[in-house]
């Protein structure tokens, strides 16, 4: 454990991506049963189902004053580190190792989560503290992409970053066989692909003023970017299954989905509430995300759709190094073979310079697409990022100007500034709170807003401060709908701060029904 | 107490402890930028905090300076003024403020743990306490500074091409670290940034092992492999530390307990080695002055406001404008 720890201590303040590299070889030197904890660990596999961050706050505040705790946790904006600093019993126990610490946890009775946790907590030192919470809470944010531990791997052993990128979603905890290959004592694990989750492609938001210089128009197709979730759904004669983003099974949520799904192929696409191929607004898909189960009601109320726009597999024959023109003839004639399907296709968009392009990109009237995607017509499917093939052009933002009300300090990255801050427009003679933004301003202006907040502050409830109204913040936001979950009765979607503005004055802020009438919201 | 406003002023005698504007009598506790400023007409202070204002802004910083010594009284009208030592920094004292029987203390910035640079804190029994809270949240409980230093020593021995830099305060921090340094028999020249130069030499001078230093020069870059150079914090983000071989950078703060405060200020190498009490340094001082009444200034008052209700101390915050409650020295 004090190795792990430290490697995840070296690797946060790291900032060179070379250092981080040989940090993880070094570390993956041996392949035994410690690497794989570890390699699971960085690529957010491993969880402890029975101790989440509710669970970790209830045994601290047994340890803890809990206004002591909480004015410190407010203080430093992170779980683990909180706990780990404070935690009172700084006796050293012996240094277990990850995989011991990690199989004792799991074999703790339910009952005696509580009990025998801190027992484990006060053995060990502030480092392996924090590490070890880290790996309760999951998602380490420690700067080590996935990919990043890939490559170190790959690099480190002589394989091709690709070739386990391949494999990897077909590989299980404790990574025997990928061990074995690494070593070069095996060969290459065989997976079966037609059941795997393929890593997706993904597009770069378009840099308007360099790349339309550089991309020849007519080598891109363009379809509109929805609103939905990114999924990839995989069917077959035996079995049909549905995957996030992330590779996570997301099936049973869209059992629709499921039976009325017909054919031999893997399809990439759009997620969507609607019927008739109608797509609504995010608003309403949201009604059917988070969600384990669906039950008849919900799926009458917001029945769902795939807008289908790229096909990886058909009938066991693998697409992905074929240009995109072709595979969208297979994905086609997949769509025409099963009618019966809950899929249509993404349509494409005719055009031949860049400026007619930008028309449909920002077409106000049809809310229900957030831009357009720009595809290079002959790319390949390739997993991740790769720059220069597909691209999100996204709408331009709506903005408004709105008074910041309050604030509140920041987490991870952005730990122990003020941050998250509420803003708001006039209702009558007083302000209401219309969104909450923590991202979108430089960070000269995140370090004058702090400043002002804290010369600023008029009253104080718990770690939110209320600060003197005189801050007029341009927010853009993506879309805004009704709410009848907030005082001013709507919910912006992704606002953040889009600039300051120190000139303008107070009474030139909307009201909140002039903001609705605006936004068209009734 | 009502003697003394919130702005640490007595009004009836005209007296100022710390004030960051020029007045007619200021008190000064040491000699940090923050506590002791330029221009007033009179300074009560250590010889060290003066000799330090005056390197520091130059002889003729102030009108008159009284120095004191550790322990001996000074009196205003019905007013007694005596110096304890603070443990800060060299120089650095607490102020007891005696009036008809009624004892107050103003700590100024204090630790409690031991330094070989400065006097020793002394605990001063008292009716009133003003302390200091920089580190006044529970999750400040500073580890030996020895198993600091040894982070430093052994980076130093594995990296042998790299350079450390070590950001630490000009005053104070920087030679506690030179002299924690040698404590641990590090006995190599230890390189400074030019504006630690005097405040180093004055150290030598007063007697303080920080052993043998150089101002680095721009000519020989590679001199500087595998060895330490120590330089004012504002200087790690700074063009000047980029022309060094392969730098490591290093902090040496109490801030440097927090992870991320760590990381957003791009150090590589924490050294969490602080002139401030800890949290429970902090509780074990205002448990043993025996004060009634405590006031809080500077920092992270609402945890140790909390906590003294809890322990049915009359308790409140006292804000004092012109310190920021971060990044002080």
């Amino acid at each position: 454990m004090k190795k792990f720890s430290s490697l995840l201590h070296n690797l946060i303040l790291t900032p060179s991506r070379n250092t981080k590299i040989k940090l993880l070889q070094d570390y993956f030197k041996s392949l035994d049963i410690n690497s794989a904890y570890a390699l699971a660990i960085l690529s957010d596999q491993l969880s402890f189902q029975f101790i989440k961050a509710s669970k970790l706050r209830e045994i601290v505040y047994e340890q803890v004053d809990q206004n002591l705790f909480d004015f410190s946790y407010d203080y430093v904006g992170d779980l683990a580190e909180t706990i780990s600093l404070i935690w009172p019993t700084k006796k050293e126990g012996k240094s277990l190792s990850l995989s011991t610490l990690i199989e004792n946890i799991k074999k703790i009775k339910k009952s005696e989560i509580n009990a025998e946790f801190s027992k484990i907590l006060s053995q060990l030192s502030n480092n392996e503290r924090w590490t070890l919470i880290k790996i309760c809470t999951g998602g380490l944010r420690i700067g080590v992409s996935e990919r990043l531990v890939k490559t170190a791997l790959a690099d480190q052993y002589n394989k091709s970053v690709n070739e386990i990128e391949e494999i990897w979603h077909g590989l299980e905890f404790p990574y025997k066989d990928l061990f074995e290959w690494l070593k070069n004592k095996t060969s290459k694990p065989k997976i079966d692909f037609r059941k795997l989750f393929h890593p997706m492609m993904l597009a770069n938001p378009i840099d308007e003023e360099k790349d339309f210089k550089r991309l020849n128009a007519n080598e891109f197709q363009a379809e509109y970017k929805w609103d939905g979730i990114r999924v990839q759904l995989m069917v077959s004669s035996k079995s049909v299954s549905l995957y996030s983003r992330t590779g996570e099974n997301i099936s049973s949520a869209f059992p629709e989905i499921i039976e009325f799904t017909k054919g031999d192929a893997v399809i990439d696409g759009e997620l969507l509430v609607g019927k008739n191929f109608q797509p609504l607004g995010f608003n309403d898909l949201q009604q059917r995300l988070n969600r384990k189960k669906a039950s008849k009601d919900l799926q009458k109320k917001y029945p769902v759709f795939i807008r289908a726009y790229d096909i990886l597999f058909y009938k066991g024959k693998d697409l992905r190094k074929l240009y995109l023109l072709e595979r969208r003839k297979y994905l086609e004639k997949f769509q025409k073979e099963n009618k019966t399907n809950r899929i249509d296709l993404s349509c494409i968009i005719n055009f031949s310079t860049w400026t007619e392009l930008a028309k449909y990109k920002n077409n106000f009237n049809d809310d229900l697409n957030e831009g357009v995607m720009i595809k290079l017509k002959s790319s390949e499917y390739l997993p991740g990022r790769k720059k220069g093939y597909w691209y999100k052009w996204k709408k331009n933002p709506k903005l408004v100007d709105a008074i910041l009300m309050y604030a509140q300090r920041g987490h991870g990255k952005r730990s122990s500034y003020y941050s998250d801050f509420t803003f708001g427009v006039w209702k009558e003679k007083e302000l209401v709170p219309i969104g909450k933004a923590y991202s979108g301003y430089t960070d000269k202006e995140l370090i004058d807003l702090d400043k002002f907040i804290r010369n600023n502050t008029t009253n104080r409830f718990g770690p939110v401060r209320e600060v003197k109204k005189e801050i007029i913040l341009e927010v853009a936001f993506d879309d805004v709908f009704p709410s009848n979950r907030h005082k001013s009765g709507v919910a912006m979607r992704f606002p953040r701060i889009h600039r300051i503005r120190w000139d303008k004055p107070l009474n030139e802020i909307l009201s909140i029904e002039e903001f609705k009438k605006e936004f068209k919201i009734s | 107490m009502d003697f003394i406003n919130h702005q640490l002023f007595i009004k009836d005698i005209n007296v100022h402890i710390d004030p960051i504007l020029p007045k007619k009598t200021a008190i000064i506790t040491h000699g940090h930028a923050d506590h002791a400023r330029f221009g007033h007409d009179h300074v009560i202070a250590t010889r060290q905090t003066i000799d330090i204002m005056k390197i520091r802004y130059g002889d003729k910083c102030a009108k008159k300076f009284t120095p004191l010594q550790y322990g001996q009284k000074y009196s205003i009208k019905n007013y007694d003024f005596t110096l304890y030592p603070a443990g800060h920094i060299l120089g650095s004292a607490q102020i007891l403020i005696e009036k008809n029987n009624h004892r107050l203390v103003i700590t100024g910035d204090y630790k409690v743990g031991k330094d070989e640079t400065c006097k020793n804190f002394k605990l001063v029994r008292c009716d009133t306490l003003i302390t200091e809270a920089t580190f006044g949240l529970p999750i400040y409980q500073h580890p030996d500074p020895k198993d600091e230093i040894q982070k430093l020593i052994r980076s130093v021995k594995i990296n042998r091409n790299n350079c450390h830099i070590v950001g630490a305060y000009a005053l104070g921090k920087a030679q506690r670290v030179m002299n924690l340094l040698r404590q641990n028999n590090y006995n190599e020249t230890i390189y400074i940034h030019g504006s630690l130069e005097k405040l180093c030499q004055y150290y030598s001078k007063e007697k303080i092992n920080i052993g043998k230093f150089e101002k680095v020069s721009s000519k020989d870059k590679n001199l500087y492999e595998g060895k330490i150079i120590i330089a004012p914090p504002s200087a790690l983000k700074d063009r000047w530390s980029r022309r060094f071989p392969n730098p490591i950078i290093c902090m040496a703060s109490g801030w440097m307990t927090v992870k991320q405060r760590a990381k957003q200020q791009g150090i590589e190498l924490p050294l969490v080695i602080s002139d401030h009490s800890d949290w429970n340094e902090l509780l074990d001082t205002i448990k043993k002055s025996k004060a009634k009444n405590i006031l809080i200034t500077h920092g992270q008052e609402d945890a140790l406001v909390y906590y003294c209700k809890t322990q049915n101390l009359s308790s409140k915050p006292l804000s004092i404008k012109g310190r920021s409650d971060e990044e002080m020295e």
